[in-house]
């Protein structure tokens, strides 16, 4: 079979770093091939030389048998190479076919023709199966119609070989199938497909080929049906991995946080979370199972302190943290892992050493009578960075926004845990991350458990809930609706009770 | 990544401003070397056309008078841009801090020295209240402070104007400006040798500029300022009181301008002004927060700069080189630091070690080494 | 333009008497004149209205570029002037000018009494000129002239010419537009109250204070409020913010309104057309302050070694104000009433008074 895209011996040297090192990327035509890699494997920088944001070091590139130099976007786009990127860059205002023809507007008598636009759109979309109303609103359709629309753009251009950038990190479990079933659909037509991506599963389900890079390094290309996630993921992090966290029982102790009748608005001031009951003790972790949008955002602001309980109260160690400001929460001993790390998690602007002050920068050894205390900021970022193996290219200096998305999320869990606390509220903490960073971040989650820590690990993933849950609460529609033990307890029965479809209070 | 220093930018926008101005000068017939020789008579008192008249200091005084409330009202806009605000209403608190520092001198009665001081704590105190206001509307109302920056600054002159003619002694011989005001509050001339006015109000700027960089940098109100200024979800969610760092920082930023504008009053009017208008040291701070990349080091250089502009425009018409020249090299600067996008670009080009171009966002990779 | 202006000027040269503390005039015929003086130089400094804003700046340069052209004095190196942008421009711009050594350091306008003053101190030997200002200390300040002129005298004529006209035509009301209060701002208003209620004493007069000199469009507004209110005709004494009620006037007439401006310091006919053939002007007539012969005077005075400090004051006596040669748009009545009222003010029949009567006219606010 003729190869689609040829990428031989990329290497790719940035100030101080080689971002690829003699990496070779060979697709055939109308398949999926997979490029998996942790982040910062150098995936991204290798699709940024495809599509020609930059220029290889060494190494040759060709396109359908001819060497090609990509010396910009436009030449890519030409060659028939398009890239639906991880983050969309769509006009919310502007409907569906607006934003497919911009830059490319079909004129007629120098006005846009945007009929014959969203005529073709629609051809498009009926031949690919993407179901898309071209009249539609960027900001009236879901993330998933939004990929799509994405799709569209590249497939409107005449795009022979699309490159999906981590396409699934923002749609729900259904989007996702629905989105494997597009790209069968879209090979079927003829088209090429590269996916990028460290979810394992994925590739499993819709990939024939995968290559593997690892630090920069090219590891190997493998048949991917020939080959099971185990393997793949050893290829990935360069040791074996275990997708089961280790932890041994778990010993409950005293109630740390406890929630009575706990009611909270939302911004539209409808009750978020009604009437909710909830005991985390010393030494367990509770789970908090749901599907996104049921409450659980309301229920931890109402916990932090960044929104106010309507009703009810909120007791840590015994004492009544109602309408306590978040100051005084944190400091009676309160940690939070926020689901949103760049709006609440980090000031991306700030250096990593500044990060993890950010809570007790105002007290000593940090500060004396309001002024810093540089050496002992620095002492105590090293420290962390060391133990939580937090990678960043200048250390404690590195500005937070330079950082991987995995390492700022360790830099989070690093600040929250050392603060030693007894409740560790922990929110979404793996989304988005590699299977390295996950596997590290769930073990230190137990070990904190194991402390005697109480951790109450709000997800909307079910495995993660499953992994390291001893007790698993779930929510509906701001209601408990369901209270388990982790041993007695399946994916199944958890699905039902997050439909609301099944009420089960056992674990209390 | 590597990120590209803001002041290297500023650098370069400033020689580029002054190649400009050579090539203009050049092209349209004049001498180069005339705005060269008034260049450097502004700056060291030197004229390189008249070697045998030796160093006159005036120009260098002069020079460092202009410097003083620029640098100040650099600070201001710089501070409260650190907790991101903008703080336009530097006019405003200019006006009101020259207001306060005439009543003070002319009303309250104290010996030399002090009074001064007095003064200026008054004004600084006047130009907080009208930080105030903006800040207080910013952080608890969500109003945008730059609209009631820009309303306040009308009605700091008006009210000025209003409490002056009402309350203060007005000059008989001129009826548009108070009697002046006592010895003991003027801020004397540095040095009687010259003909310049510049004054012991220098001691101020240097003052504000330890104050900034010592709060911005060293203390724990900087850090929360910055947090704030940068993400002000995150500072909430960490404990902090964004709110009240919101009117602090504005506060501290009007008492800057506030101060800046009683210099003037104390040292150079020496009489209590009725304002026909805005003298623009507030705008001046903008351009000069902006080049001066919003820090101390930067404040005080791009303040030099632009005051260095404004004192050459008397030589430069000396040299028969038209002082719009100066506002010329300003705007080419300020443009060059707006756009600095350009620049970066530019820099990018011809490193040849090829950094990377900010084409997108994600630039997560490479940062683990 | 510059033709018309030369011989005002040399007539009026030839009439010009000083008063009181300045030298008796030379009877010589500058036209004539051949340049027996040493070659001078001179610097002038603007204020924030800038050297081209048709009044004050530019008709005192104006007297300066007069002597140049007569001495043969090059501009830029013999003479030249700084623009100033804000006060704190003055006193660096004169000493600017002392420490090239100029010959003669003139200014215009009473902001520069305090910098003058200062300049002086630091330069004793500096010849200087203010004009505008008389309450500097002559003790304090020897080497400065203070040249001041009767502009409530010459205010005094265009209100009667106001009042007239107004009276003739069946208006009730004239408008005043100020730049700023000060003392010499009163005067304007004051010998225009007394000009207008001489011919008309029902005559209501609007006033208004743009309290800036440089800005032209709250002349502009001012004017449209007073001529909303009623106003026939406007004297502005505003500076460049009169410009502002020069172009709302002339807006007003294009589209078929009776309305009139009086101008201030420099005949201002020229910038009232309202056709392009330039026939028709809304400029009614213009209270002309001879700040260019007080410049003139000054710079001649100092190559001929005649210079002295002190005040020196210009009337409609001397020809220091007063109206323009050419007044196409008066009457002969209007003209004859003008004439008269000048016999009586320089037989002292009619003493004008200084002081303006508190009017609360004011409009709209």
């Amino acid at each position: 079979m003729a190869y689609a895209i040829e990428m031989l011996n990329i290497t790719k040297d940035f100030p101080g770093i080689r971002a690829n090192d003699n990496v070779t990327l060979k697709i055939k035509e109308q398949t999926v091939h997979a490029l998996l890699g942790e982040n910062g494997a150098g995936k991204s920088t290798l699709m940024s030389i495809l599509f020609g944001l930059y220029q290889p070091t060494s190494g040759t590139i060709k396109v359908r048998g001819k060497e090609v130099v990509i010396s910009d976007p436009n030449i890519a786009t030409e060659l028939g190479i398009g890239m639906v990127h991880q983050h969309f860059k769509l006009i919310d205002c502007f409907t569906v076919t607006e934003n497919i023809i911009l830059g490319l507007e079909p004129k007629k008598f120098g006005m846009i023709d945007i009929k014959k636009a969203a005529e073709r759109v629609k051809e498009l979309s009926e031949l690919y199966g993407l179901n898309v109303d071209p009249y539609a609103k960027i900001q009236d359709i879901s993330v998933g119609m939004q990929q799509r629309v994405e799709i569209l753009k590249m497939l409107y251009r005449n795009a022979e070989i699309l490159i999906f950038d981590e396409p699934t990190a923002v749609l729900t479990p259904q989007e996702i199938h629905e989105l494997m079933n597009i790209m069968r659909g879209l090979i079927k037509e003829g088209k090429t497909i590269l996916l990028i991506t460290h979810k394992l599963k994925e590739i499993k389900e819709v990939a024939d080929e995968c290559t593997v890079l690892r630090k920069g390094k090219y590891i190997g290309t493998i048949d991917v049906k020939e080959t099971d996630e185990k393997q793949m993921a050893e290829m990935m992090v360069g040791r074996e991995v275990s997708f089961a966290v280790e932890k041994g029982e778990c010993h409950p102790g005293k109630p740390v946080l406890e929630i009575k009748d706990l009611t909270v608005m939302n911004v539209k001031k409808l009750p978020a979370v009604k009437n909710l009951n909830l005991t985390v003790r010393a030494g367990e972790i509770v789970g908090l199972a749901g599907i996104d949008g049921n409450g659980q955002t309301e229920l931890v602001y109402a916990l932090t302190g960044l929104a106010k309980a309507h009703g009810g109260t909120i007791l840590l160690k015994g004492q009544d943290i109602t309408h306590m400001p978040i100051k005084k929460r944190l400091d009676l001993g309160m940690s939070h892992v926020p689901e949103d790390r760049h709006k609440h998690g980090l000031v991306l602007d700030f250096a990593l050493k500044d990060n993890f002050i950010i809570h007790c920068y105002n007290r000593p050894p940090f500060s004396e009578h309001g002024v810093l205390k540089p050496k002992a900021i620095d002492e105590y970022a090293d420290k962390l960075i060391e133990q939580f193996d937090v990678r960043s290219g200048q250390g404690k200096e590195t500005i937070t926004r330079s950082m991987s998305g995995g390492n700022q999320q360790k830099a989070i869990i690093a600040r929250e845990i050392d603060r030693s606390t007894d409740l560790l509220v922990v929110v979404q903490p793996t989304r988005g991350l590699d299977v390295g960073a996950i596997e590290y971040i769930h073990t230190r989650i137990v070990e904190e458990r194991d402390k005697g820590k109480a951790i109450l690990l709000v997800s909307f993933e079910l495995d993660e809930i499953l992994n390291l849950s001893d007790r698993i609460a779930v929510i509906h529609d701001g209601e408990i609706t369901g209270l388990v033990w982790r041993k007695d307890t399946d994916e199944n029965e958890l699905g039902l009770m997050m439909a609301g479809s099944l009420k089960k209070m056992e674990a209390l | 990544m590597k990120k590209h220093n803001p002041l290297v930018i500023s650098l370069i926008a400033v020689v580029i401003g002054l190649l400009f101005a050579f090539g203009l000068v050049a092209i349209t017939g004049r001498n180069p070397f005339d705005l060269l020789t008034a260049l450097v008579r502004s700056m060291t008192g030197f004229n390189m056309q008249k070697p045998d008249a030796g160093i006159n200091p005036m120009f260098v005084l002069n020079w460092f008078k202009y410097s003083v409330p620029m640098i100040l009202t650099g600070l201001s806009v710089a501070f409260a841009y650190r907790t991101g605000l903008f703080n336009i209403g530097g006019e405003g608190q200019f006006i009101v801090g020259g207001t306060a520092a005439a009543f003070v001198a002319l009303c309250v009665d104290l010996p030399p020295i002090i009074h001064p001081i007095a003064c200026l704590l008054a004004a600084a105190a006047a130009g907080a209240v009208w930080g105030f206001l903006p800040g207080l509307l910013k952080a608890y109302r969500g109003i945008n402070e730059v609209v009631i920056c820009i309303m306040l600054n009308y009605s700091a002159m008006y009210i000025c104007n209003m409490l002056t003619r009402g309350l203060l002694p007005i000059d008989p011989n001129t009826n548009a400006r108070t009697i002046s005001i006592p010895d003991s509050a003027v801020l004397k001339q540095v040095t009687t040798a010259t003909a310049s006015q510049f004054n012991w109000g220098f001691l101020a700027a240097i003052v504000g500029l330890v104050i900034f960089w010592f709060i911005i940098e060293k203390t724990t109100f900087g850090f929360s300022l910055k947090a704030t200024g940068f993400n002000k979800e995150a500072a909430r969610f960490a404990g902090m009181k964004v709110e009240r760092n919101i009117i602090l920082s504005m506060m501290i930023s009007g008492a800057f301008c506030g101060v800046a504008g009683a210099l003037l009053v104390l040292g150079e009017y020496k009489y209590g002004r009725i304002y026909t208008g805005f003298d623009n040291y507030g705008f001046d701070g903008i351009s000069i927060a902006l080049v001066g990349a919003a820090n101390a080091v930067g404040v005080f250089f791009a303040g030099m700069l632009f005051s260095l502009l404004k004192s050459a425009s008397g030589n430069l018409q000396i040299f028969q080189i038209p002082s719009e020249i100066a506002e010329l090299v300003q705007a080419i600067i300020i443009y060059l630091v707006a756009i600095q996008y350009a620049i970066i670009l530019v820099l990018d080009k011809i490193d040849f070690k090829g950094f990377k171009k900010k084409r997108e966002p994600k630039s997560i990779e490479g940062g683990d080494a | 333009m510059k033709k018309v202006l030369k011989m005002a000027l040399a007539s009026l040269m030839a009439v010009t008497t000083l008063t009181a503390c300045s030298q008796p005039a030379e009877e010589e015929n500058p036209g004539t004149e051949t340049p027996t003086e040493e070659k001078i130089s001179i610097g002038f400094v603007t204020d924030m209205g800038g050297i081209n804003d048709h009044s004050f700046n530019e008709t005192s340069y104006k007297g300066i570029q007069e002597y140049a052209a007569e001495a043969g004095l090059v501009e830029g190196t013999d003479y030249s002037y700084l623009q100033s942008d804000s006060e704190t421009d003055y006193m660096p711009n004169l000493s600017t000018y002392a420490e090239e050594g100029v010959d003669l350091i003139a200014a215009a306008g009473f902001l520069f009494a305090d910098a003058i003053t200062e300049a002086a101190q630091a330069y004793p030997d500096q010849k200087m000129l203010i004009i505008d200002v008389d309450s500097l200390d002559p003790e304090m300040t020897p080497n400065v002239q203070q040249a001041v002129f009767a502009e409530h005298e010459g205010s005094y004529l265009v209100g009667v010419v106001a009042g007239l006209r107004a009276k003739n035509e069946g208006y009730d009301a004239v408008g005043f537009v100020m730049g700023q209060e000060s003392v010499t701002m009163e005067k304007f208003w004051a010998g225009y109250q007394q000009g207008v209620w001489s011919v008309y004493p029902e005559c209501q007069i609007y006033y208004d204070n743009a309290n800036n000199f440089a800005a032209p469009e709250v002349g502009k507004s001012l004017a449209g409020k007073q001529y909303n209110s009623g106003a026939y005709i406007i004297f502005h004494a505003a500076g460049a913010t009169g410009n502002g009620v020069i172009s709302e006037a002339q807006e007003r007439a294009m589209n078929g309104e009776d309305v009139w401006v009086i101008g201030v310091d420099t005949d201002q006919y020229a910038q009232g057309y309202v056709d392009e053939a330039q026939t028709k002007s809304i400029i009614l007539t213009s209270m002309m302050k001879r700040v260019d012969t007080a410049s003139y005077n000054a710079a001649k005075a100092v190559a001929d070694g005649t210079f002295e400090g002190g005040v020196v004051r210009y009337t409609l006596a001397d020809n220091g104000v007063g109206l323009p040669e050419e007044n196409p748009n008066l009457t002969e009545e209007e003209l004859a009433a003008v004439e008269e009222a000048t016999q009586k003010i320089v037989s002292g029949e009619v003493v004008v008074s200084e002081t303006a009567v508190n009017n609360d006219l004011t409009i709209g606010d």
